[in-house]
């Protein structure tokens, strides 16, 4: 006590902030520092949690890359990016931009939308599984065989099977990216639109030359986020087809499944280690790609 | 014809047009409203059915209808007798609760110092923590797996909560918020002889309630609905969260879907609720989290 009398005001101020940093420091030292240093160390390992680690080098990385299962679950988790990135903007888009419009029963309207954002996705994943099943028990099928067209097999197709998992989860984050373009459509300065419209711009003009290009950081926002969340997909991938995860065939299984599976079903820890690192740099490439490409031109 | 005559002729003609145009505009305001009506009506229908589904009898689940024919609250008796989804519950209220808890209090901590501190590091240890934002959770779980190992924090609520108990996310974003908090109140509370706790804990924080809110709703919908790391860290039935008893109960319960649409609509109808009742404020919270964040 002594020795903090004796300081400065300044002096004072360092020691409170330090102190109020030190549980803090020491919770990102050891629960994120340390395990990041940890899972990469632990890739360059041969190790089953029973016996001892034995240093292999790049031996992990080395199977990974000659493994057929991992290319395919490497382009399956692509798919979901490339199918879930575009269709989920595109939709949340125009949903945004015409309810941007509507006056009457606004807040109603938007409440609907943004309602799935706070659903879980393992109970949404069962219910759409429920919706999938074949007739008499799904409700898609129950509804086309009603109106008397063909059955569809969602889940037990290996062509349908991703799509139909997509589904609900491009469907829960839908509200999330609408709200967030809403406000960047309200950002947007009105006299833009009262100069246009005085000079008699039609509207399909005023939403290519106005309404995006200033929505850009809105954009760019909305793209990295859901990408990054498509890239780690697992929820709705896990509980819809539990009973072959990641089936048919590894059609539908995603690289979080897949570090899952060999971490906590297999327990080659080295190689599921080596599989995270990998999905660390693609989630690092895409976004400072995308943030390269959208922001700058 | 005079001049006179053709010009109210012309004007009146403009009139009608613009009362048309009018007409039209409202037209299609109707429409718009109508379409985005009943996309709206879409998005929530798996929400609709699950709960229509969950008052029905085992014997019309297969009914496309959404209304059931004789809504029954026996499919909840049923559940809840059974004993784990009211455990399950308890667990991931307490989990929750206490996970949202810990990142209000550490995480506006943390963002108040290196907001309103002046001091060497203070950059660093901002840069620091912000670059945790770019590891994902699916790399750090097998160390944390590891360490749970060999702590004995496996099946327990502290193994399942740990690495949630701070976010680098609700730092940044309650650091962007003290930064609306003027100098000056904080230098006035220190003239009033307040100590730097007090005037984080009795002048900053309510400043930044809104923030609070906002952090508060992220947090706990995250851990409510957290499935990978609690399904990793509990073998104990008894411990597991409502997303991992779920998962666990859909396998088991295979053909009863009216079941685990019961299950399903217990773990999603508090969150929704909630929701309905702070809607304007959840929004306003979200555009906020998602703007500044």
């Amino acid at each position: 006590m002594q020795f903090y009398r004796n300081l400065t005001i300044t002096q004072k101020r360092t020691v409170w902030a330090w102190g109020f940093l030190a549980v803090p420091i020491l919770f990102y030292v050891i629960i994120r520092f340390y395990p990041t240093g940890n899972a990469m160390i632990i890739s360059f390992q041969e190790w089953n949690l029973l016996g001892d680690r034995t240093w292999t080098g790049f031996d992990n990385y080395v199977t990974l890359v000659r493994d057929p299962v991992f290319w395919q679950v490497f382009g399956n988790t692509f798919m979901y990016l490339l199918l879930g990135t575009p269709i989920s903007l595109v939709v949340s888009f125009v949903i945004a931009y015409h309810l941007d419009k509507v006056r009457f029963a606004h807040g109603f309207l938007r409440a609907l939308y943004f309602l799935p954002f706070m659903t879980s996705a393992v109970a949404m994943a069962w219910v759409w599984r429920w919706f999938y099943q074949g007739v008499p028990i799904g409700l898609f099928n129950n509804a086309l065989a009603s109106v008397g067209i063909a059955q569809i097999e969602f889940l037990n197709s290996t062509t349908n099977a991703l799509p139909a998992i997509l589904a609900p989860a491009v469907w829960a984050g839908l509200g999330f990216q609408i709200i967030i373009f809403m406000a960047g459509l309200r950002a947007i300065p009105r006299s833009y639109y009262e100069a246009a419209q005085i000079d008699g711009v039609s509207s399909w003009t005023v939403l290519w030359e106005i309404t995006l290009p200033l929505l850009r950081p809105t954009i760019v926002f909305i793209v990295v986020f859901s990408s990054i969340g498509f890239l780690r997909i697992f929820d709705h991938v896990f509980n819809m087809t539990t009973n072959n995860p990641g089936g048919p065939l590894n059609s539908t299984k995603p690289l979080v499944l897949m570090i899952y599976e060999t971490a906590f079903a297999s327990f080659d820890m080295g190689y599921a280690a080596a599989q995270t690192v990998v999905l660390f740099l693609v989630l690092l490439v895409v976004s400072l790609l995308q943030l390269r490409l959208l922001r700058d031109r | 014809m005079t001049t006179a005559d053709t010009e109210i002729r012309a004007s009146s003609a403009a009139l009608l047009e613009g009362t048309r145009a009018k007409q039209r505009r409202s037209l299609g305001q109707t429409i718009r409203w109508l379409i985005l009506f009943g996309g709206g009506i879409l998005m929530i229908m798996p929400i609709a059915y699950m709960i229509s589904t969950s008052l029905k009898w085992p014997f019309e689940v297969y009914n496309v209808g959404l209304i059931p024919e004789e809504p029954h609250l026996e499919n909840y008796q049923y559940v809840l007798e059974d004993g784990r989804f009211y455990g399950w519950f308890v667990n991931s209220l307490i989990i929750a609760t206490i996970t949202t808890i810990s990142n209000l209090f550490f995480d506006s901590l943390v963002g108040y110092t290196l907001c309103k501190f002046t001091f060497r590091g203070r950059y660093i240890v901002f840069i620091a923590i912000l670059s945790t934002l770019m590891i994902p959770t699916e790399m750090l779980v097998i160390p944390w797996y590891l360490m749970s190992q060999s702590f004995g924090w496996l099946d327990s609520y502290w193994g399942i909560m740990f690495p949630g108990l701070m976010t680098a996310f609700g730092v940044f974003l309650m650091k962007q918020f003290f930064e609306t908090v003027p100098d000056d109140f904080i230098e006035a509370a220190r003239i009033d002889g307040l100590n730097e706790f007090q005037i984080f804990w009795s002048v900053a924080l309510p400043m930044v309630k809104p923030a609070l809110a906002a952090l508060a709703i992220f947090v706990f919908l995250g851990n409510w609905t957290a499935f990978l790391w609690p399904l990793i860290v509990t073998t104990d039935t008894s411990l597991y969260t409502l997303p991992v008893g779920l998962s666990s109960f859909g396998d088991e319960a295979d053909v009863q879907w009216e079941l685990i649409m019961t299950g399903a609509a217990i773990s999603t109808i508090p969150t929704l609720v909630v929701f309905l009742i702070f809607q304007r404020f959840i929004i306003r919270g979200v555009v906020m989290a998602g703007l500044k964040g």
